[in-house]
């Protein structure tokens, strides 16, 4: 008979599931995020590739990870560091050591630490068997063994068998936090139909793992992690690329332009074109193009010929695309351009994350060229925010520079998405055909300073743009002194003049008044959030404001920044946007730093913020 | 394109002056762009269009001037990427009529890459590569196509590079329409812009154009009374290689190695290559007519129609990609894409 077992309830918990790349941890990680989401809990996910494609097997260079933060609160961020740390074998314990509680829970594969794996994880003592995880839980399973006695009597090769290890991982956390496995019996059915003999395996591994946990004397504690109260709807799990993709399609859906994406694939932001690629039936036109400047070019192209178009890429492709950019300023037409920020300068950091290129969205052209930049702030997010930048771009005959990042471009969260219905309509309309002997001039203006978008095929509009100083209304090549200065200030005025068209600054949580704002922008939203949130229940008088719209800047927030005492600025840079503040509004932001290629952890932000108002 | 040539639009008849506009042409007098302009101007109302349907765009340099001093729709875009340009628009409007205007700089040397790849993908549009084997508008450097030793500004003791074969790197990039012209024939410009226009696929037509300023009669022994009889080579579809003042010298395929014959002087003309522009073997054989006029024993310049097969086009198979997985799936419903595959209620 098992021992009586303890069940201790849980606001919130991190797990990280890691092993090498074929151990099936994102599987793994995604399974039990499906199971958290239909059971309603709150979460959010983060996925750790390797950078190469197939590292050595059982190398640190090897290891992918997933993690998970779920909870019964409100959940804005994967989690700063796991309570539970799933490893299967050295070098995943190796390279994830640093991001355990202490007094957390690892689960090894002791398989995993034998000689040859340690060897490979360049490790020079067991682990598992030395002293040096005393301040953990650890919790030993010979998990290939196991793996391979519950399928003695399965014939299938040895391989076949060892890949269903990871199902015995997954029923042994399922029995831990106490949970059904309806979801992963049905994924399971649903993906092995057709192969009976490995769904018969994984269902028994699966088994297996619950058993295991549920049998064994030695494990006495469970968790529980109960429902999040969340508001009403229906919801998907999402990521951010996934969420630029579906803007996009809906941003084409409701201004009725056809979608043009000319990209050349790049990490973190190849997986937009991927999932544009697929929506055929949306007639949606994807070009793979030869080069990052081919690929905002045609762009470019689709664009003047009437397009909602679009290219997508990360920095050092937006590097090769800053001359076409400041074509697209002179030619005043609509484009969007999708930056997917990573570790820079050069190739940099491909798979980890950075706001480094704001910047370079501001400032990174030959001469005067404002761009209007708008920036998203979670994985869901990312939908809204391209929505919006394709709005701006067309309602206003502009290029738009969305700003996103690897680390919400990668991470889901559950998203009660909108229907169509509820999405705004984006109003355009193309220059009408011109009567036999009326001039058209495509350089005529209405209130927002922007331009007839007047395509070929259109009678009576014949005209010819280009990249060389155009004279106002006529758009004809102009040299004048004059002209040149007024041309400068009119493109700029005509970035200002987007504030008037977009929602004042809000406040995300805090007072409206107080010692101190912290003001962020893209992806640090969630851990900002969940700080500030904390210390306001500790009684800190702080508040959180998060942009949206990063040029032009929303009309009020000179204001609001000016109702605080303090302005803190946390970015993934060495201060970008606390620099933009400063020059602008001549107050003394402060900022704070990472640039690591990792995201902030909640705790760091709680603890500068501290500081600073000790 | 395909489309059968008319005289009119099917409204009012267009006539060159229809394309004039009304700036002022910056080339410098005497370059030989003007006769280029004049003789696209001559052929575009005979192709049946409507000026509101075509579209020219340029990259940077003296050629690519060219949409500003023509009354349809144009875009004169940045250094090298006319044809990156031209291969977006196309894909979104099939329907247009797109041309590119470019230079031996523009489309050889910063737009090179984007060059070969729109050739290789076959969007139906027409190349228009004004090739006068020098900088013009940066004020004569050597350039992609210039001759070895061209002494140049940049290059006061004369080029180490090795130029391009323009027509050779087209059909290397497997092109489907192959063509050489010069700004100094008109008849055979014409010509050449016509069937460029007539194919349906990527046309690449280059044509030597003389710059006067920075590199006058480059093309001189192919252009001038005097030599043209004898250095250049007019292909014509289905008839022997003959050329020389009288059409007395012609080629002969001795195996795969073309060489000159005289037929004054006992040769056959049954015996001479039959030009057949559908024959990548032999377009392949004669692109390689590229000695310099200096070198001895050289063959002569061919001109016309290097090749020309029929591929179908970027643009029609995107299109029909799009029709097939509409015909199989419907029409996409937003709300069904949005929500994804798995959802979930929370009450």
């Amino acid at each position: 008979m098992a021992l009586e077992t303890t069940t201790h309830d849980l606001e919130e918990a991190v797990i990280k599931f890691a092993g090498d790349s074929g151990d099936g941890m994102q599987l793994t990680g995604t399974q039990f995020t499906t199971n958290s989401a239909l059971f309603g809990n709150d979460l959010g996910t983060f996925p750790d590739f390797p950078a190469e494609i197939r590292a050595p097997i059982g190398t640190v260079a090897g290891v992918s990870g997933f993690q998970l933060h779920f909870g019964s609160k409100e959940i804005f961020t994967p989690g700063d560091i796991c309570d539970v740390l799933v490893v299967m074998n050295s070098a995943a314990l190796k390279s994830n050591i640093r991001n355990i509680k202490k007094g957390g829970i690892i689960i090894a594969n002791t398989a995993g630490f034998d000689a040859k794996n340690l060897k490979l994880a360049n490790m020079t003592s067991n682990a598992l068997e030395d002293d040096s995880l005393s301040n953990y839980t650890v919790i030993k399973i010979d998990v290939t063994r196991m793996t391979r006695e519950a399928l003695t009597d399965i014939q299938l090769g040895m391989k076949e068998k060892d890949r269903c290890k990871n199902m015995f991982v997954l029923g042994f956390l399922y029995w831990m936090f106490n949970r059904e496995m309806d979801n992963t019996i049905k994924f399971l059915n649903d993906k092995f139909g057709k192969k009976p003999e490995v769904l018969e395996a994984n269902l028994r591994v699966l088994k297996a793992g619950y058993s295991y946990g549920d049998t064994t004397e030695q494990f006495t504690t469970r968790y529980k992690v109960e429902k999040a109260v969340m508001p009403a709807g229906t919801y998907r799990s999402i990521m951010g690329n996934q969420a630029t993709a579906l803007g996009l399609v809906a941003a084409s859906k409701k201004s009725g332009l056809p979608l043009f994406l000319g990209s050349y694939p790049i990490t973190p932001a190849s997986d937009i074109l991927h999932d544009l690629a697929k929506y055929k039936s949306f007639r949606v036109k994807t070009f793979q193009a030869e080069d990052e400047i081919a690929a905002i070019t045609s762009a470019i192209g689709a664009a003047f010929g009437g397009s909602l178009a679009v290219t997508t890429t990360s920095g050092p492709g937006m590097a090769l695309k800053t001359e076409a950019l400041g074509l697209a300023t002179v030619l005043e037409i609509p484009l969007v351009i999708i930056n997917v920020q990573r570790g820079g300068p050069s190739t940099g950091l491909p798979t980890k994350t950075e706001q480094a290129d704001l910047f370079q969205a501001y400032y990174g052209r030959n001469g005067e060229c404002p761009i209007p930049i708008v920036a998203a702030q979670s994985p869901s997010d990312c939908f809204n925010a391209v929505y919006e930048a394709c709005r701006i771009s067309v309602q206003h005959m502009i290029p738009v520079i969305l700003l996103t990042d690897g680390y919400i471009a990668n991470g889901a969260e559950p998203w009660r998405f909108p229907k169509e219905s509820e999405l705004e309509e984006i109003k355009i309309e193309f220059a009408k055909p011109m009567a036999e002997g009326e001039k058209f001039m495509p350089y005529a203006r209405d209130e927002k300073l922007s331009r007839p978008w007047a395509i070929p095929g259109t009678k009576g509009l014949e005209h010819r743009i280009g990249g060389l100083e155009k004279q106002n209304i006529t758009g004809n090549i102009s040299y004048e002194p004059e002209n040149h200065e007024f041309m400068v200030k009119l493109r700029e005025e005509k970035v200002e003049r987007i504030a008037n068209y977009i929602p004042e600054q809000k406040i995300d949580s805090g007072p409206a008044k107080g010692k101190l704002l912290v003001l962020g922008w893209g992806g640090t939203f969630g851990a900002i959030k969940a700080a500030v949130k904390d210390l306001n229940e500790e009684g800190f008088d702080i508040a959180h404001a998060h942009l949206r719209h990063m040029r032009p800047f929303p009309k009020n927030l000179g204001e609001i920044l000016n109702n605080y005492d303090k302005v803190l600025i946390p970015e993934i840079n060495n201060g970008q946007l606390v620099k933009i503040i400063r020059d602008k509004y001549f107050i003394d932001a402060m900022a704070y730093n990472k640039i690591q290629g990792l995201p902030f952890f909640k705790s760091e932000l709680m603890d500068k913020i501290r500081e600073i108002l000790k | 394109m395909a489309e059968t040539l008319t005289a009119t639009n099917g409204e009012v008849a267009l006539t060159a002056k229809d394309f004039a506009t009304d700036q002022e042409i910056r080339w410098c007098p005497g370059c030989g762009d003007y006769s280029i302009l004049k003789q696209v101007h001559t052929i575009l109302p005979q192709l049946g269009l409507k000026q509101e349907d075509i579209v020219f765009i340029s990259g940077i340099g003296c050629s690519s001037r060219f949409p500003y001093y023509t009354e349809t729709f144009g875009m004169h875009s940045i250094h090298g990427r006319a044809t990156a340009v031209a291969s977006g628009l196309k894909a979104a409007r099939p329907e247009l009529s797109v041309w590119i205007v470019t230079g031996d700089g523009d489309g050889l040397s910063i737009g090179g890459n984007h060059t070969i790849h729109l050739l290789r993908r076959n969007f139906d549009v027409n190349i228009l590569l004004f090739n006068n084997e020098i900088y013009g508008l940066t004020k004569g450097q050597y350039s992609p196509t210039s001759p070895e030793n061209k002494v140049a500004k940049s290059t006061p003791f004369g080029s180490i590079d090795h130029p391009f074969n323009p027509i050779a790197l087209a059909l290397g990039a497997d092109a489907t329409f192959v063509a050489r012209s010069m700004d100094r024939d008109p008849a055979h410009l014409q010509n050449m812009l016509l069937r460029s226009y007539k194919h349906a696929g990527s046309s690449f037509l280059e044509i030597y154009q003389n710059c006067n300023i920075f590199n006058d009669m480059a093309f001189e022994s192919y252009t001038e009374k005097s030599t043209k009889k004898d250095e250049a080579l007019f292909m014509v579809q289905g008839q022997p290689l003959v050329f020389g003042a009288n059409n007395e010298k012609g080629i002969k395929l001795d195996g795969f190695k073309p060489v000159i014959v005289n037929l004054e002087e006992g040769a056959s003309k049954d015996d001479l290559w039959i030009h057949d522009e559908h024959d990548m073997v032999k377009a392949n054989i004669i692109s390689r007519f590229f000695d310099h006029v200096d070198v001895e024993g050289h063959l002569p310049r061919p001109f016309g129609v290097f090749y020309q097969t029929s591929r179908p086009t970027y643009e029609a198979m995107m299109a029909e990609q799009i029709n097939e997985v509409i015909k199989a799936k419907g029409e996409g419903k937003l709300d069904k894409l949005i929500a994804g595959g798995e959802t979930w209620v929370i009450e």
